[in-house]
């Protein structure tokens, strides 16, 4: 490996503490994976006080995820996977160093984002005109009321980190297109593609676990 | 270089895909199913599922080195300790039958 390093005086994208791009590329997808550590353990604190507060009050839980649009929550879970489908293919243009397909595929997941977001947009607009937003507009004068509201805390808590996460990455897929764009990427450096594909296909894991805690709940009808 | 990435072709990440989509309807499906209690744990099983093939084939883990699956693995075992040890406080509250109170005075 340090002859490799002696041959190639300086190749495109090494930066000079490394001996050579397979070791860069690995020091930062395993970088990469550290921070999602950090990533799943923030979104941890979330399961766990869901998975606390609804052994609480699971009548209250199914009740309030029977207001959620299934086929809404439905829609935008396939729409992740189609994205992290796309994600993967940019990633995969990137290995052949094909800048023109890493655009192509970078395009496409944003536009699937958006897609995602708008959609997030229309429900949490119904929520709001429902009067199901805990602290903002509150309806429900149930007995139940104040355990309803711990649900719809947690749905906006968990949808709205997830739907801020989808923002960053959707700016970072901006700057990612301007740099393929620049040919900043080839065959040899493509890590910032691979490793923004590692935080894009993690947001999407989130959600499909958000998906069955939040909408999928309520259809046993406050079953136990 | 580029021979060093063993990654998946795309022949693998279509049938991934196809295998994602066709268990998101399925948790929709088993979702108006009356199972009792196992609606929780078929929802869970098929979500574990479709993380395990994210993780697995579009993040690259299967053909990742080792270190990437340790830290993989760590991810995974202290999100476990946090819900094991989170949910082993609050389930066994009650066992006792007093009141928190009394440890107070």
């Amino acid at each position: 490996m340090a002859d490799h390093a002696v041959h190639h005086d300086h190749p495109h994208g090494l930066a000079h503490q490394f001996e050579d791009m397979p070791q860069q590329k690995e020091s930062a997808i395993i970088g990469m994976w550290s921070f999602l550590i950090t990533e799943i353990l923030f979104f941890g604190g979330f399961f766990a006080t869901y998975l606390i507060y609804r052994s609480y009050y699971p009548e209250a839980f199914f009740e309030g995820s029977s207001h959620l649009d299934i086929s809404l929550g439905a829609f935008n879970t396939a729409v992740l996977i189609i994205s992290s489908l796309t994600m993967a293919m940019a990633v995969h243009k990137s290995h052949e160093g094909n800048k023109k397909g890493i655009m192509v595929y970078l395009i496409l997941t944003g536009i699937l984002g958006l897609t995602f977001l708008v959609v997030k947009y229309f429900e949490y607009s119904a929520k709001i005109e429902y009067g199901l937003v805990p602290g903002l507009v509150w309806h429900p004068h149930g007995e139940n009321s104040p355990q309803l509201a711990l649900f719809y805390s947690l749905y906006f808590g968990m949808t709205g980190m997830h739907a801020l996460h989808m923002i960053i990455g959707i700016g970072l897929l901006i700057w990612l297109f301007i740099k393929t764009a620049q040919g900043t990427y080839t065959a040899e450096y493509n890590a910032p593609v691979e490793i923004f594909g590692l935080y894009w296909h993690f947001v999407d894991i989130v959600w499909i676990f958000l998906f069955p805690l939040l909408y999928l709940l309520g259809t046993q009808g406050g079953g136990h | 270089m580029a021979d060093d990435h063993h990654g998946p072709t795309v022949r693998i990440y279509l049938a991934v895909f196809a295998s994602l989509m066709f268990l998101t309807a399925l948790t929709v499906w088993v979702a108006f199913q009356d199972l009792g209690m196992f609606n929780d744990v078929v929802a869970l099983g098929i979500a574990c599922t479709k993380a395990t093939i994210v993780i697995l084939f579009f993040m690259h883990v299967k053909y990742a080195s080792r270190l990437t699956w340790l830290l993989a693995g760590a991810g995974i075992l202290f999100l476990l300790i946090l819900f094991a040890f989170a949910m082993a406080d609050y389930v066994s509250r009650g066992w006792l039958g007093m009141p928190a109170s009394h440890y107070l005075q």
